[in-house]
C-alpha cells in the first residue's frame, strides 16, 4: 500500500467519477452486467455506463422502491444489477424493498448510491443522508462498504461485481484526497492499516479517512502516536482488527460523515463492547440533520475536521484506565 | 431439461381445483393461521395457469427456460404450495407443516427454501416490480420465458404499483401478463369502502396496457385470457378477474373480509370440508 499523496482538501478525485469510470469498464467484461438509475445518472455518474451500453441502461424515473424490484428480479433471471440513486433516496425510500425483496431474497443487487453524507453541500439537509449507514446495517444480508478515496473505489467495485449477494456501497460527491495508488486490494470484512500506532487507533471511513490521516500528523508533532485505519468495509466489520487495535492501544476514535448512532462508530463500539472494551469516541454528526453550506464550513460546523479527530484522540486517551 | 405436462382438460382441471380448496382449508386450519379468502379466490386463476400454461420442470426448478411466476399476493401461499407439491417440486406430504416452526413452507412464499418459488413475496405491491425486472432481462437475452404476476386488488392502493405499471406500459414489456384477482375485499372489509381501486380496468388502460376482463372462476375464459395476453404484442396485458374471496365455501364467502387472515374454527372447519365435498383424489395430508 502506497499513499500516494498528502490529504489535502479540494483536490482528487470524486468517488463517484471512479464508480461511473469503473462500472463502464466492467461494461464491456461482463455482458450481465446491468444498470439501474432514478433520474439522476448524471450525477450518480451511472451516465457514463448509459451511453456505452444503451441496451443495459434503464432509467427507472423519480421510481426508487420500482427501481430496486426491479433490479431484484433482472437478478433472479440472472442479470448482475447496479441500482444507483443519492443515498438518501437509494435506502431511505425504498427501505422496505431493500429489506424485502433484495435481503430477504439475497438477491444479487448492488446499491450503489452517491451523495451521502455532510459532503453533499449546497442542497441541505434534506438530501445529506447521515443515517443510512445505520439502515442498511440493520438488515440480515446486507454489506455495507464506504470507500475512501477514487482508486480504492474502483477497486472495490470491481470486488462487490464479482461477489455474490446484496451490498450497499456509499460513495460521495466531492472530489476526495487521492490515498491509494492501485495496489490497494478489497477484501470484504478487511480493514486498512494505514498507519501503525500505539497511543491511540483511528478508525475511519469515507472522506474522514484523509482528516484522520490529517490529524494523525498533527499528534504526532504534539508526541502522540496514533494509528489510522480505513474501514472501508462497515459491514461485515473486521472484529479481529477492531479487537487487536483495542487491545494494542487500548482507546480507539471512529470518523465518519455520519450520524454518531448506528454507524461505524456504533458498529466499532458494538464490538469493543463485547470483545475488548476500551474508550471509543465517535466524531460525527451528533444526531442532528445538516444543513445548506459549503462543505469546509459544514466540516468545521458540523465536527468533522482532523481538528475535530485531533480532540477526540486526545479525550479518549484521558480516558484510559 | 423438459418441461411438466400440460393440459386444457376442463375437467381435469375442475377437479384439480377442488382438491387445492380443500388442501387451502385444511392446511389454515392445521396452522391455526393463514389467508384462505384471497387463496380460495385464485384457485381457477392459478391452477389454469400452472397446468396449462407454464413451461417448468419440478426436477430442475430452476431451469432457465422456464416461465417465471411472482406471486405478488404472498399470502395466498396455501394455494401456491398445494400446486407445488401436486406438481411435485416437493413431497406432498409436507403441506402439513405450513407455518410450522422449521418449515419450508412460509406464511409468505419463500424463493430460497421453496422449490418453485421464484421471489419471496407477502409485503404487498412489490410483485409488478420484481416480474417487470425479470420480463426486462428475459427480453434483453431474447429468450422465451413469459413472466407472469398473480396480484390482489387491495394491493393495488401501494404506490409503487403504479409505479411498475407505469414503468411497464412504458417498456412495452409484452412477455409480462399480470393476474388481477379482483375478490372486492380486504382485511378490514370491501375494498370500495376503504379506498377503492375502481375503475381499473380504465387505470391500466391509461397507462398503456392491454386489458383482459374476465370471470376468474370460469376457465373456459381464464383459457382464452391467457392465450390471449400471451399472443398480444407491443404491451404488457392485464388479466382482471372478477371473483369472490373465499370462493367455494359459503360461510366465508359472506364474511365481511372474505376470510382474508383468520384460521376457521373446528365447526366452521368442518361445514367448509362436508360443503366441498371430496375430491377426485384423496387429500395429500
Amino acid at each position: 500500500m502506497i499513499l500516494m499523496a498528502g490529504p489535502s482538501k479540494g483536490t482528487g478525485i470524486a468517488t463517484r467519477d471512479a464508480y461511473g469510470e469503473v462500472l463502464a469498464e466492467l461494461g464491456s467484461e461482463n455482458p450481465d452486467i446491468v444498470v439501474l438509475d432514478a433520474d439522476l445518472s448524471t450525477s450518480t455518474k451511472t451516465a457514463v455506463f448509459g451511453k456505452k451500453f444503451p441496451d443495459r441502461f434503464f432509467d427507472m424515473g423519480i421510481a426508487e422502491q420500482n427501481m430496486i424490484g426491479v433490479a431484484a428480479g433482472m437478478s433472479f433471471a440472472g442479470k448482475i444489477p447496479f441500482a444507483s440513486s443519492f443515498a438518501m433516496f437509494a435506502t431511505g425510500r425504498p427501505w422496505e424493498q431493500v429489506r424485502n425483496i433484495v435481503c430477504h431474497n439475497q438477491a444479487n443487487v448492488k446499491i450503489v448510491a452517491t451523495h451521502a453524507g455532510i459532503t453533499v453541500g449546497e442542497d441541505g439537509a434534506s438530501h445529506q443522508a447521515l443515517e443510512d449507514i445505520a439502515i442498511m446495517r440493520a438488515i440480515p444480508k446486507m454489506r455495507v462498504i464506504h470507500p475512501a478515496d477514487g482508486p480504492s473505489t474502483k477497486k472495490i467495485i470491481r470486488a462487490v461485481a464479482s461477489d455474490v449477494g446484496p451490498v450497499y456501497v456509499r460513495l460521495s460527491r466531492p472530489k476526495f484526497p487521492v490515498i491509494y495508488d492501485d495496489s490497494y486490494e478489497f477484501k470484504m470484512g478487511k480493514g486498512t492499516v494505514l498507519l501503525d500506532g500505539k497511543d491511540c487507533a483511528i478508525i475511519a471511513v469515507g472522506y474522514e479517512v484523509a482528516e484522520a490521516l490529517k490529524a494523525a500528523e498533527t499528534l504526532k508533532a504534539e508526541g502522540i502516536d496514533v494509528a489510522v485505519i480505513d474501514m472501508a468495509c462497515i459491514k461485515p466489520l473486521d472484529d479481529a482488527r477492531v479487537e487487536s487495535m483495542a487491545r494494542k492501544c487500548g482507546a480507539i476514535v471512529t470518523a465518519e460523515e455520519h450520524n454518531i448512532l448506528g454507524g461505524l462508530g456504533g458498529a466499532v463500539a458494538e464490538c469493543t463492547g463485547s470483545k475488548y472494551p476500551v474508550p471509543v469516541v465517535r466524531v460525527g454528526t451528533k444526531d442532528t440533520f445538516g444543513e445548506s453550506g459549503d462543505i469546509p464550513s459544514l466540516l468545521e460546523k458540523y465536527g468533522l475536521t482532523s481538528r475535530h479527530i485531533a480532540e477526540a484522540v486526545k479525550a479518549a486517551i484521558k480516558m484510559k484506565k | 431439461m423438459a418441461a411438466y405436462a400440460l393440459t386444457s382438460d376442463k375437467q381435469l382441471l375442475a377437479d384439480k381445483c377442488l382438491l387445492h380448496r380443500r388442501h387451502i382449508v385444511k392446511m389454515v386450519h392445521c396452522a391455526s393461521s393463514g389467508h384462505m379468502g384471497g387463496s380460495l379466490s385464485a384457485v381457477e386463476l392459478a391452477t389454469t395457469l400452472y397446468y396449462s400454461f407454464l413451461k417448468g420442470d419440478p426436477a430442475n426448478p430452476k431451469w432457465d427456460g422456464r416461465d417465471y411466476v411472482v406471486w405478488s399476493k404472498g399470502h395466498a401461499s396455501p394455494l401456491a404450495y398445494s400446486i407445488l407439491a401436486d406438481l411435485g417440486y416437493f413431497p406432498k406430504a409436507e403441506l402439513a407443516t405450513f407455518r410450522k416452526l422449521g418449515t419450508r413452507l412460509q406464511g409468505h412464499v419463500d424463493r430460497l427454501k421453496v422449490p418453485g418459488i421464484d421471489a419471496s413475496t407477502g409485503p404487498l405491491g412489490q410483485g409488478i416490480s420484481i416480474a417487470l425486472g425479470m420480463a426486462l432481462a428475459t427480453r434483453l437475452d431474447k429468450t422465451p420465458n413469459h413472466v407472469w404476476a398473480i396480484t390482489g386488488d387491495g394491493e393495488h392502493q401501494e404506490g409503487q404499483m403504479w409505479e411498475a405499471i407505469m414503468a411497464a406500459g412504458f417498456h412495452k414489456t409484452d412477455n409480462l401478463t399480470v393476474i388481477l384477482d379482483y375478490n372486492k375485499k380486504q382485511l378490514s372489509g370491501p375494498v370500495e369502502n376503504i379506498v377503492d381501486i375502481a375503475p381499473i380496468a380504465d387505470k391500466y388502460r391509461a397507462f398503456n396496457w392491454n386489458v383482459i376482463e374476465i370471470n376468474g372462476h370460469d376457465i373456459v375464459q381464464i383459457i382464452d385470457a391467457y392465450k390471449k395476453a400471451l399472443a398480444f404484442k407491443g404491451k404488457p396485458t392485464v388479466v382482471i378477474a372478477d371473483t369472490i374471496k373465499g370462493k367455494g365455501v359459503p360461510i366465508f364467502e359472506q364474511e365481511i373480509s372474505g376470510f382474508h387472515g383468520a384460521p376457521p374454527c373446528d365447526a366452521d372447519y368442518e361445514k367448509a370440508m362436508a360443503g366441498l365435498g371430496p375430491a377426485k383424489w384423496p387429500d395429500f395430508f
